[in-house]
């Protein structure tokens, strides 16, 4: 009879555990979900500085990008003068570079996609990844706490998927704009590789947007890399030869 | 012919100063030239010998898809070890990304069993910390990296699927090699944490093959022999060999038309020893023999003269050595702190037979002018 009643006990707490776990996972998804649809639009067009920190100076480099669904994005380097006239294609998994001072575009595949854009913390893959986290990972509510006066979710995201850069997310989101505040992003082994900070939320077409964010890579010295958002459009209609070949030209 | 050479070298005697000063010019040309040339068949050696036993083998396997020149190939250029892989030592290389002090830097990770005996690389230490990343690095990558044994260092890699893992590197042992290609920008590591670190079990990038390896049909493996692996360097060698062929050219010319003066000069002042020749019945053919003998006297004295101080000063460099410059040894090619002049006979040889016979031409070009004097003008001292 004793044995009967401890069965039945340890069922219910199991069965109580992963209905909690479910909901847990469920609500999760959810708000990835929302944070999905806060950081993607079927286009954006994005005026944007990027602040990259020397050991002695900063470099300030001006674009403007184009991007369609999560496949296509054009970019054209604004400023400085050395950098004027540079312009980056990506189609699906594709990647060119146009250089004005050489006239030449180059196709970047393999290791030169995991070389860093332009000095910065930022390498090519890192700018290309443009899946939906609620695609790729599954996500866990770990804790919840205040960030930076804002109460936030802590998330863990481990991927469902094989071959993303990063194995583990961990995400700080913002409980009333459904934005995340801060990412870490993990090896395998567990090691802290990047951090990414967002800051300076805005509502933009009913949506929240963070307008300045800073990439750092957790292995290496320096204050990372800025990437501040001038302008930001949704959902206007952009031309198609913005997403052609022919655009990498003078 | 006797009474030629006693009187060639009773003139060049009498010259005394101009003989000291051309047989002087001719003899430095002389050792300079084998000093040089012993210097590069010392690197020849030494680079071929270290190539062989720190990198090559007796030859290598490569994946078909893996260019060893294209850094680019490293991703998808490794296949599963073969069945039949007798006298083969299997190496992985993956890229991967190190941190000392907060830098980051671009490295190869070459995976290669622990136990190999192959290559002087010392592979033990991998064995030594099993809980660990230990690995072992070269010398001019140490200090280019500013790292030394035993410091810790982050890792950063990637694995078959292109997910980041990192961890945290021990460095076991700094190895000295004259073979930068193992030695810039490498990390090696046992290949069965290499295998485990990126998923990709008894995979291998080339084979590193010793004398028991029998060819056979390998379907994807290319087999590159021992002598195809060293062209690139022996091409090298040769090329430098070519090129400073023309600085021994110009030493030689310096001496030799120093020869050639004395020789315009002597014809032009000694023309009434020339006419009393004629006179007292030596044919023109014998005059020019005894000129042509004087001017390649020279090059037989400059020998020995050479010897005098040559002979001291090539053993002292053969045991010395010639020190190589430390930004020489960032070029890339194998070379050594300090390279070992080898004096081969042939080499010698050489420059004996190329000086001899290129201070007699030059001295019977300007003696030909001898065969179409007038005695009699040159007893009378008319200049002709």
């Amino acid at each position: 009879m004793k044995k009967n009643i401890l069965f039945f006990t340890f069922t219910i707490i199991l069965s109580l555990y992963s209905s909690a776990q479910k909901t847990n996972n469920e609500k999760a998804l959810e708000i990835i979900k929302k944070i999905d649809n806060n950081m993607f639009s079927k286009t954006q067009i994005v005026t944007s500085e990027m602040i990259v920190y020397g050991k002695r100076k900063k470099r300030i480099i001006r674009s403007k990008g184009y991007s369609k669904g999560k496949e296509n994005n054009y970019t054209e380097y604004l400023s400085p003068e050395r950098e004027k006239g540079t312009k980056m294609l990506k189609l699906d998994k594709r990647l060119w570079i146009y250089s004005p001072s050489t006239d030449r575009t180059i196709q970047l595949s393999g290791h030169l996609l995991r070389q860093s854009v332009m000095g910065s913390d930022l390498s090519y893959e890192d700018m290309m990844e443009e899946r939906k986290l609620s695609e790729v990972y599954t996500a866990e509510i770990v804790n919840e706490d205040i960030y930076i006066d804002s109460p936030v979710w802590i998330m863990q995201l481990t991927s469902k998927v094989e071959g993303l850069a990063y194995y583990k997310r961990t995400l700080w989101i913002d409980k009333n704009k459904f934005v995340p505040l801060k990412e870490n992003l993990y090896a395998k082994s567990g090691v802290l590789l990047k951090t990414t900070t967002f800051t300076n939320i805005k509502k933009i077409d009913s949506r929240w947007f963070p307008m300045k964010m800073n990439y750092k890579d957790m292995l290496k010295d320096g204050k990372g890399t800025d990437f501040i958002i001038l302008d930001i459009a949704f959902n206007t209609k952009i031309p198609d030869n913005y997403f052609s070949k022919n655009i990498l030209k003078k | 012919m006797k009474l030629e050479f006693k009187l060639a070298f009773k003139n060049l005697f009498g010259a005394k100063l101009r003989t000291l000063l051309n047989v002087f010019v001719l003899s430095f040309s002389f050792v300079i030239i084998i000093f040089l040339n012993s210097i590069m068949d010392g690197w020849d050696q030494q680079a071929q010998k270290d190539s062989v036993e720190w990198e090559f083998g007796e030859g290598h396997l490569l994946h078909n898809d893996y260019d060893p020149l294209d850094s680019y190939t490293i991703l998808d250029g490794h296949g599963e070890i073969p069945k039949r892989s007798i006298g083969m030592t299997p190496v992985l290389e993956r890229q991967a990304s190190v941190y000392p002090q907060g830098r980051m830097i671009g490295v190869v990770l070459k995976g290669i069993p622990a136990d190999q005996k192959i290559l002087k690389l010392p592979t033990k230490k991998l064995n030594q910390n099993k809980d660990e990343f230990p690995v072992i690095i070269g010398k001019r990558f140490a200090e280019s990296a500013k790292l030394k044994k035993g410091d810790r260092v982050q890792i950063r890699w990637r694995d078959k699927n292109g997910t980041y893992d990192a961890n945290t590197i021990i460095i076991e042992e700094i190895f000295d090699s004259n073979v930068p290609n193992i030695d810039n920008g490498k990390v090696w590591i046992d290949i069965e944490k290499l295998w485990k670190m990126t998923g990709l079990e008894n995979q291998a990038t080339y084979f590193i093959l010793d004398q028991d390896f029998r060819k056979g049909p390998f379907d994807s493996w290319t087999y590159r022999s021992k002598t195809t692996l060293l062209k690139n360097l022996k091409d090298l060698i040769d090329q430098k060999k070519a090129s400073q062929s023309v600085i021994f050219g110009l030493l030689l010319a310096i001496a030799l038309l120093a020869i050639f003066d004395t020789q315009i000069l002597s014809i032009f002042r000694r023309q009434k020893e020339i006419g009393t020749y004629i006179a007292l019945g030596m044919t023109r053919l014998r005059v020019v023999r005894l000129f042509t003998i004087e001017g390649s006297v020279y090059s037989i004295m400059a020998l020995i003269f050479g010897s005098i101080y040559g002979i001291p000063f090539f053993i002292y460099m053969s045991k010395a050595g010639f020190p190589i410059p430390p930004a020489d040894q960032k070029l890339g090619i194998a070379i050594a702190d300090v390279i070992y002049p080898v004096y081969g006979l042939k080499l010698i040889l050489l420059t004996i037979l190329t000086v001899i016979i290129s201070a007699t031409v030059v001295s019977y070009l300007p003696a030909r002018k001898i065969a179409k004097l007038n005695p009699v003008l040159a007893l009378k001292g008319k200049k002709q």
